[in-house]
């Protein structure tokens, strides 16, 4: 069973790369919809004699990460009339190298962190702390607010695996991190995105720095 | 020390009350002083106790709070600190009652009144407190209360600016003080005053400059002051009167409490606070000198008081170190007294100036006078506490000084281990009292006497009772103290035993018996000639004229001696230091036309010093400007930069 767990570890590491790789907006929300679903199968695979109420646990997650984020998102992309590009800062070489760094920092992290003995899966806190850096590599390195919310996605992702690596036995931590996750994918995206795209046809939070307290100089009056 | 304790309670739960009947501002005031005044006798029974029957009184709550425990300790020198607290607190409230009416429905009284009942709770807990975190706890939520009762009047811009300046104020001593705090806990891991090993070396100093620093800008030190000629004028006056007369002793206490705590003092620490004090008493009251706004002028003087509290301690210290018993407890001693004598003849001050400005609308010297007539209770109490605060016997204000002086004169000797310090203080608190008379006398003369000089003056009425009641208590206390110091001996060398050897304050006791019995002689000598007037001017009938005509034919109000006429001799010759800004007419015809003369003093420190390091941190914050442009990716890359490197550091 745990050959499967570090499979799908590896699979955990692999979409990663390809996030950082993928340019189409549609083909970044399937990938973090599959880094979900997969990431979710793990606690059915880590331990035996999973408790029911875990089988119920991983159900809604799958449902929730697999099913309805993926729709969600994907009708905002198609409402909000955004084009398919995902519109990096820096360019995908660099951002594979980047994910790549990270992957390779986290390595010397995962053996460095005064963890205590419960991880048995092989490379499980790595790959949930890549994940956790290719999260924040979405979030800083791409200009849409949709990718924003993948990103928080990703880094939530990256959160279970961490808190399924330690606390397999209390799933409280995990099920607040989906509580979290809720909390992002509703309110920011459902809310905040369909206002902002009409109030100002466009939801590229480049252009959307006019509203804040700052005035860059160009704009001159204020200082 | 129960009772110290359900005192501040009451005080807390006064406030609440005055706060619920926030609409309707008469039940909110009285509720607010009532609270005040049953807290205050309450609160008074353990403190004269504690100051009579000297002990150690400890009360522990079990509630924990974070890194620290709700440990009170009542001791004499925490009841030194308290008696004043009270008395003060109770008299202001009463003061306030007749003092705030006119702005009922203008100004939120309700929370006006919850938070004054909130900063004298919160000066008590400061004084109980054994333990940082309460201490902290009391000292903030002192700073915040005062801060609100400053900016009452909010609209104008004068007010917000003095609210601003006493906020960043308060902000960053006690930034200074949880430096100071976690120096003094470092060692032992607890911040409990009791647990505190006793620092060695250079650890020892930086505590001691840290409690300069944060205590000192709540004391006023020189050039820490900046806060206070602002914010004094802007309060309401009952609340002036307790934060000038108790509030900024708050510093003077945590001070003390620190060289309690920091044990054998070394010897530059006594040189600094004696330089801090000189520097501060002289030139607050050459300050207050050039005011031209009656409050102002109190709120300098104040800085000046607190120098001469400093240069006490400074002596004391400096005995402590040179092991020189006598100056140790005098200092120390006379630094105490005249912290309770400043609390009751200033707060009288700033009472008396709170009538004048009620009923004459403004307490701008030069648009005032002639008052004595149209308010001969306030006059009366005004020159009362000037004569108080020029340290001029009977009265208090000479005792604490007295004490002071004789600690320095026992060793100016040949012999002695501390001349030079000990001349400099006699010769600043000398310059301190002459200036200080000229400065009184200038206030005093040109708000009462002579003519009214604007139609603002013109139909001024007298302060209502409750503000008679209040100052003539305070009054009384200031004549009682000057008159009984040899019974204030014994508290006073209670106080000090954490510090110093007390007995040779006790020995003092005997000179004090002399101020005593030459006050007596003096009021009898005041009673004599008056009995000698009234025998010699029986059935004479009073002849009313002018004052002060100057040798005009038909002088008019505006032709009289003005405040800043008065003071020019002196205020010229410290003009380098005063940099007052003037403009005088230049008559160079024989028969000038109108002219005009315009005289104002100025914020030296803010101007000169504050100023430009704030324009200097500002530029140098402009430069940083590009990290903040306004990109929501860099921001969340600056949260991930820092928290990498805090994961990093931390393997």
């Amino acid at each position: 069973m745990t050959t499967l767990a570090e499979l799908i570890i590896v699979a955990v590491i692999l979409l990663n790369l390809s996030l950082a790789a993928s340019g189409s907006l549609a083909t970044c929300i399937r990938l973090a919809a599959a880094q979900g679903v997969i990431a979710a199968l793990l606690p059915l695979l880590a331990g035996h004699g999973v408790p029911s109420g875990t089988i119920v646990f991983c159900c809604a997650v799958i449902l929730l990460k697999g099913a309805i984020f993926p729709w969600l998102l994907t009708r905002a992309r198609v409402k909000a009339n955004v084009s398919r590009d995902a519109e990096p800062v820096i360019g995908y070489p660099a951002s594979i190298i980047l994910c790549l760094g990270a992957f390779a920092a986290s390595s010397w992290l995962g053996t460095r962190l005064p963890l205590p003995e419960t991880a048995r899966v092989a490379w499980i806190v790595p790959a949930s702390l890549s994940t956790i850096f290719t999260g924040f590599l979405l979030l800083t390195t791409r200009g849409k607010a949709i990718t924003q919310v993948l990103g928080y996605l990703v880094i939530e992702n990256g959160i279970y695996i961490f808190g399924l690596a330690l606390f397999v036995e209390q799933p409280l931590m995990v099920e607040m991190a989906i509580l979290l996750d809720v909390f992002v994918a509703v309110f920011v995206m459902g809310i905040t995105i369909f206002h902002i795209s009409r109030e100002f046809d466009h939801i590229d939070t480049a252009e959307l720095s006019q509203l804040g307290d700052w005035y860059p100089k160009q704009s001159g009056g204020e200082k | 020390m129960l009772l110290a304790v359900v005192s501040a309670g009451i005080l807390v739960f006064s406030a609440a009350l005055s706060l619920s009947l926030g609409r309707d501002p008469q039940k909110a005031s009285a509720a607010g002083a009532a609270g005040a005044v049953i807290a205050a006798i309450i609160g008074l029974i353990p403190t004269v106790k504690i100051l009579l029957y000297p002990a150690i009184e400890t009360i522990s709550f079990p509630c924990s709070l974070p890194t620290g425990s709700f440990t009170l300790v009542l001791d004499p020198l925490s009841a030194i600190f308290l008696l004043p607290v009270f008395i003060l607190t109770a008299a202001a409230a009463l003061y306030g009652l007749d003092y705030l009416k006119p702005m009922a429905g203008k100004k939120p009284l309700g929370t006006a009144w919850a938070m004054f009942n909130l900063l004298s709770a919160a000066m008590v807990l400061v004084l109980l407190s054994a333990d940082a975190v309460p201490f902290l706890m009391g000292w903030e939520t002192m700073a915040a209360a005062s801060f609100a009762l400053v900016v009452l009047e909010h609209e104008k811009p004068q007010v917000r600016k003095a609210g601003l300046i006493y906020l960043v104020a308060g902000g960053s001593g006690a930034l200074f003080l949880l430096f100071m705090f976690s120096l003094l806990a470092s060692p032992s891991g607890s911040v409990a005053f009791s647990s505190f090993l006793r620092p060695t070396g250079a650890l020892a100093s930086a505590v001691f400059i840290c409690a300069v620093l944060g205590f000192g800008l709540k004391a006023g030190f020189i050039p820490l002051h900046i806060w206070l000629p602002e914010a004094h004028p802007a309060a309401p006056s009952h609340v002036s009167a307790v934060m000038s007369g108790v509030m900024i002793k708050m510093g003077i206490y945590g001070l003390l409490r620190v060289l309690v705590i920091l044990g054998a003092p070394k010897e530059w620490w006594g040189w600094l606070l004696i330089v801090i004090g000189a520097v501060s008493a002289v030139a607050g009251v050459l300050f207050a000198l050039a005011q031209h706004d009656l409050k102002r002028l109190l709120a300098w003087s104040s800085i000046e008081n607190v120098g001469i509290i400093t240069m006490g301690i400074g002596l004391g210290v400096l005995g402590q170190a040179r092991s020189i018993p006598s100056l140790a407890a005098l200092g120390y001693g006379g630094a105490l007294l005249h912290v309770i004598n400043h609390a009751f003849f200033k707060g009288l001050l700033f009472m008396s100036a709170g009538s004048v400005l009620h009923a004459a609308g403004t307490a701008e010297l030069e648009a005032l006078g002639g008052l004595l007539k149209k308010m001969p209770f306030t006059a009366f109490f005004f020159f009362f506490g000037s004569a108080a605060a020029c340290a001029l016997p009977p009265l208090n204000g000479f005792t604490g000084e007295f004490l002071i002086y004789l600690g320095a004169f026992n060793n100016i000797g040949p012999s002695s281990k501390a001349a030079l310090p000990a001349l400099i203080v006699i010769t600043s608190l000398a310059a301190t009292g002459a200036l200080a008379v000229a400065a009184f006398a200038k206030a005093g003369g040109s708000v009462f006497l002579g003519e009214p000089r604007a139609d603002s003056a013109e139909g001024p009425h007298d302060a209502g009772t409750m503000m008679k009641v209040a100052m003539a208590a305070l009054a009384m206390l200031c004549a009682i103290i000057g008159l009984c110091s040899p019974f204030l001996i014994k508290p006073l060398a209670a106080a000090i035993t954490p510090l110093a050897v007390s007995y040779p304050l006790l020995d003092a006791g005997v000179n004090m018996l002399y101020v005593s019995a030459g006050a007596l002689t003096l009021i009898a000598l005041i009673l004599c000639v008056w009995a000698l007037r009234s025998a010699l001017s029986r059935g004479l009938p009073p002849v009313r004229g002018v004052t002060w005509d100057c040798g005009y034919a038909a002088p008019t109000a505006r032709m009289q001696y003005g405040a800043s006429a008065f003071t020019q001799p002196l205020t010229d010759f410290f003009q380098p230091l005063l940099r007052k800004a003037r403009s005088y007419p230049a008559i160079a015809e024989y028969f000038p036309g109108t002219a005009s003369f315009s005289t104002e003093a100025r914020a030296v420190f803010y101007n000169h010093l504050y100023s430009p390091a704030g324009a200097q941190i500002k530029r140098l914050a402009f430069r940083y400007t590009w990290l903040q442009h306004g990109r929501l990716q860099f921001y969340i890359l600056y949260i991930v930069i820092a928290l990498i490197a805090l994961l990093v550091w931390k393997l």
